[in-house]
Parts: structure tokens; sequence; C-alpha cells
């Protein structure tokens, strides 16, 4: 969007509330949600990306050192990933932020 | 120019529908509005309109089939009555929120239970807060002017709205009537092309119907409320244009001799022509009656109506529908609103009859004006009347 939501007024709206950027939704930080965070202890890690498979906001991505960590833009602290890594590399925290 | 021919009202509209040169229809049959989607069935089965017809399994389907018609730029009409409307009522919201411009007949019929195929207003009060175009007509010339009218003031690129025609089941449905079913030519000359702004389309890709977090959602409904508003104008312009081209005009609130009136009945719908009668008959009695129509329900006509009735001291209102545990009728309870702030204004006596497709003759409406005059002279203990039962 090209301002932030709350300065849209009426007048903004588009004819029938039509979104004419698709795809937008990506701004939209959904990181705020988040009541817990993953932490991560990448010792035990074997990079199997099964946490990104499973990630239903697909904010899991590699780092460079091939490590698979969320996105906290959009990283809603579900604790999907945390539950589903076989090796218990992530430990979900609570968010202090 | 057209001939006048006799012809079923549901049929006219069928024909005139066909005539605008609809893209898509999707409906499901219910009656009494069945012989409309039928009998377009019948002209694209026969190669007669160039048409999608989407035989749908509800009219929950056929209503959300409308909408990605439109949006994809279809000119689209369904029809509808009674339990089929209320299946839809979830997606008629969408309709209008998303201004998809489907033009919709409803054939008014009573709300089960107990079952009743037969006319009254219930079905389509339930879907008054919906945000479409509402207009009632009386007779079958009206419901083919007013479904080529609703293509024009839908399709309109300062309305984008779905409207609603609103004609009595059985009553007018049923009724052959000596009809003006104008040429094609004439209609195009009228009805210029349907262009959605924003159609779907991969060249152009657009996000429709989203979700609206509470930061939005308050503007985005504010902006539907004004263009619903605004769109009176445009109303009112269609309907000039159409008289200057086919001779015959429409307003939001018509009215019947009421020049010099003491007494007014308001009526909305196919009623109203027997309501005429009535008027007429108490006229040659002396009595200074007169008679109020609402034709365009929504959006809703306040500045007609104050005008209409100013000076009148007692107004009945006569509703085909009760708004059960709360003040009678709906159309009494909005004329009320609309005048209770006004410094002058007349009594308000509330009427409820012809549910479920009791007829009210002449004579019942003649009944109606004078029981309606002595309640405004001596007081009820009710909310309001109901005519015709029986004690």
């Amino acid at each position: 969007m090209v301002k932030p939501e709350n300065e849209f007024t009426w007048h903004d709206i588009e004819t029938g509330t039509i979104v004419t950027t698709p795809g937008n939704a990506s701004q939209y930080r959904t990181g705020d949600w988040r009541s817990q965070r993953p932490e991560y202890t990448f010792e035990r890690c074997i990079k199997c990306g099964i946490c990104a498979i499973y990630c239903p906001e697909g904010c899991i991505n590699q780092n460079e050192q091939g490590y698979f960590v969320a996105d906290m833009y959009y990283c809603k602290g579900c604790g999907i990933c945390a539950t589903e890594c076989p090796l218990y590399v992530i430990n979900m925290v609570e968010e202090v932020e | 120019m057209a001939k006048r021919v006799g012809i079923e009202t549901s049929l006219a509209v069928s024909e005139v529908a066909a005539a605008c040169d609809v893209d898509v229809v999707a409906a499901y049959p219910i009656t009494p509005q069945t012989h409309i989607v039928e009998h377009l069935a019948d002209l694209v089965a026969n190669g007669e309109l160039d048409a999608e017809y989407i035989p749908v399994e509800s009219e929950h389907s056929a209503m959300s089939a409308c909408l990605g018609s439109v949006a994809a730029g279809a000119r689209t009409f369904t029809a509808t009555a009674g339990q089929g409307l209320e299946l839809m009522h979830e997606v008629l919201f969408v309709a209008s929120a998303m201004r998809l411009p489907v033009i919709m007949a409803v054939a008014n019929r009573a709300v089960s239970s107990p079952l009743s195929v037969w006319g009254d207003h219930s079905d389509v009060m339930a879907a008054r807060d919906v945000g479409w175009i509402q207009i009632f007509v009386e007779n079958g010339q009206e419901a083919v002017d007013n479904t080529i009218c609703a293509f024009k003031m839908g399709e309109d690129h300062n309305v984008l709205l779905p409207v609603m025609v609103n004609l009595d089941g059985f009553h007018l449905s049923h009724m052959i009537e000596p009809i003006i079913i104008p040429e094609k030519e004439e209609i195009r000359r009228f009805l210029p092309p349907f262009d959605y702004p924003l159609p779907l389309h991969p060249d152009k890709p657009v996000a429709m119907g989203d979700f609206a977090p509470p930061v939005i959602f308050t503007e985005a409904k504010w902006a539907q409320e004004v263009n619903l508003q605004k769109s009176y104008d445009t109303i009112l312009r269609i309907w000039k244009e159409f008289g200057d081209q086919f001779g015959r005009y429409y307003k939001p609130v018509e009215e019947y001799c009421t020049e010099g009136a003491d007494t007014l009945l308001l009526t909305m719908g196919s009623f109203s022509e027997t309501a005429m009668t009535a008027v007429d008959s108490l006229r040659e009695k002396g009595k200074k009656v007169g008679l109020i129509r609402i034709r365009l329900w929504r959006p809703f006509p306040f500045e007609e109506l104050r005008k209409a009735v100013d000076g009148t001291k007692t107004l009945i209102v006569f509703d085909r529908a009760i708004s059960t545990g709360g003040p009678g009728g709906p159309v009494a309870s909005e004329v009320k609103a609309a005048l209770y702030n006004l410094p002058r204004k007349p009594l308000v006596v509330g009427f409820v009859g012809g549910l479920g497709g009791r007829d009210v003759t002449r004579e019942g409406f003649e009944e109606i004006i004078l029981q309606g005059e002595e309640i405004a002279r001596n007081g009820s203990p009710n909310e309001y009347e109901i005519y015709g039962v029986r004690e």
C-alpha cells in the first residue's frame, strides 16, 4: 500500500474495495500477531527443511549458512515448526518485543 | 415501433431481459418466478438469445455465479422469489459491497412457514438492508420498462450497484396484460453496452472480495453507503431519459389524486392499482382522499415522500409484510421515521394485509381508508391494524 492503512479515508477506497495491486498482502505484517517466538539450537539442525514445509505462513527460508529461519515480519509464532522439527532444534519462547 | 401485445408479465420480463442482450443468466426456478427463468432458458436453448444459461443447484449458487459473471464484465440477469431470495441472502450483501451490478427480478412471495407460494412482501423486506437498489412495479408495463432501466442504472459508472425489480408474485407475475415490449434497436439506443471498469482479466490482475481489518471496514462501508445514496440522482436521470425516449415516465414517489387530500393512503407494488380505484370511488362520494405509491424503496426517497404528504392530516400506510414483534409493517415504520422530526406531519396509521396471496379488493381499500380515518380521530390501542383477519 502507498500509505499506512490508518491514513486511508473513505475517499481512498477503490470501487467495491477492489485491490488493484495484487499480492499486496505481502506487505501485511502478520508478525504483529506473535505472542511466542522461535529460538534455534542450530548445533542439532540437519537442515532437513521440514519446518519450512509445515510453516503455514510460508515465511521460513534458508539463511547464508543453510539453516532454516523464520522471517519475523511474518512469523505469527504458531509453533508448528517447533512441533514438527524431528531434532528439537526450535524452542518457542515468550515474545517480549 | 414496438406493438402492444397480450403477454404474461413473467414472459414479458424474460423477453425484455433478452432484448437487453444479457450475456449470462444464472438462476434457479421457484414459484412464482419460474416462468421468467424458464422462458429465458427456452430462448437460450432455441438459439434466440446468445447467452450463457447456468442451471445452478440453488439460489445461493445462482447469486454466486452472477457475481463471478459480472466481475468478468458480463451483463447478468437472474430472478427469484420467497425462500429463494432468503437462500441468496448472504450473497446479496456481497454483490452490493463489491459493486457488481447483477440485475434481478423478484416475484415477491411469502416466506415459510406455513408454506405459501403466494405473494406478499416478506421476502424483500427481509432483504431490505442488503445495499441493492430496490424498485417496486405495479403492472406488466412497469415491470418491462423498469427491467430496461435497471440495467442502465446498475451499470452506470457512477452507480455500479445491483438492482432488484420487485413485482408481486401471481398478482403481477402471472397476469396476462397488454404490454409494449420495446424493440431491440430501441433498447440499444437507450442502453449502452456493459463496460465494467475493473473486470477480472489476466492482463490486469485485481483482487476482489478481500478482507478488511477494523482499520478499513468503516471506511469501506461508508464509501458503499455514500455511493448508494448518490445513485439517487442517476436513477432520476435514467427514468427521465427513458420517459423522453419511450414516453413513459417514472418517479420515486408517485402521487394520485393527492390535490387537497386530507387523507392519503400509501401503498407499494401492484395493489396500488386497486387502491387507485378505491380512491376514485371515495372521491366520487365526496371524500378528500388520495394515494401515494413508493416506487423506489432503496435508496429511500425521503424528500419526495415528505413533499408528497405535506399538508395531509392522516397518512394510512398499507404493508404486505409484518415485522413480527416489532412496529408492524416495515414500510409504515420507515415512513414514520422519515416524518418524525418534521414540525408539520400527518398522523401515520399502519395497516398490514394482503399476506400470503390474500386479495385486497377495491371495497377492502375503501374500508381501510375509512377505518384509518376513524383511528386518526379516536385512536387505537394497537401499534398497527391487521386487515381482514377473522376474529
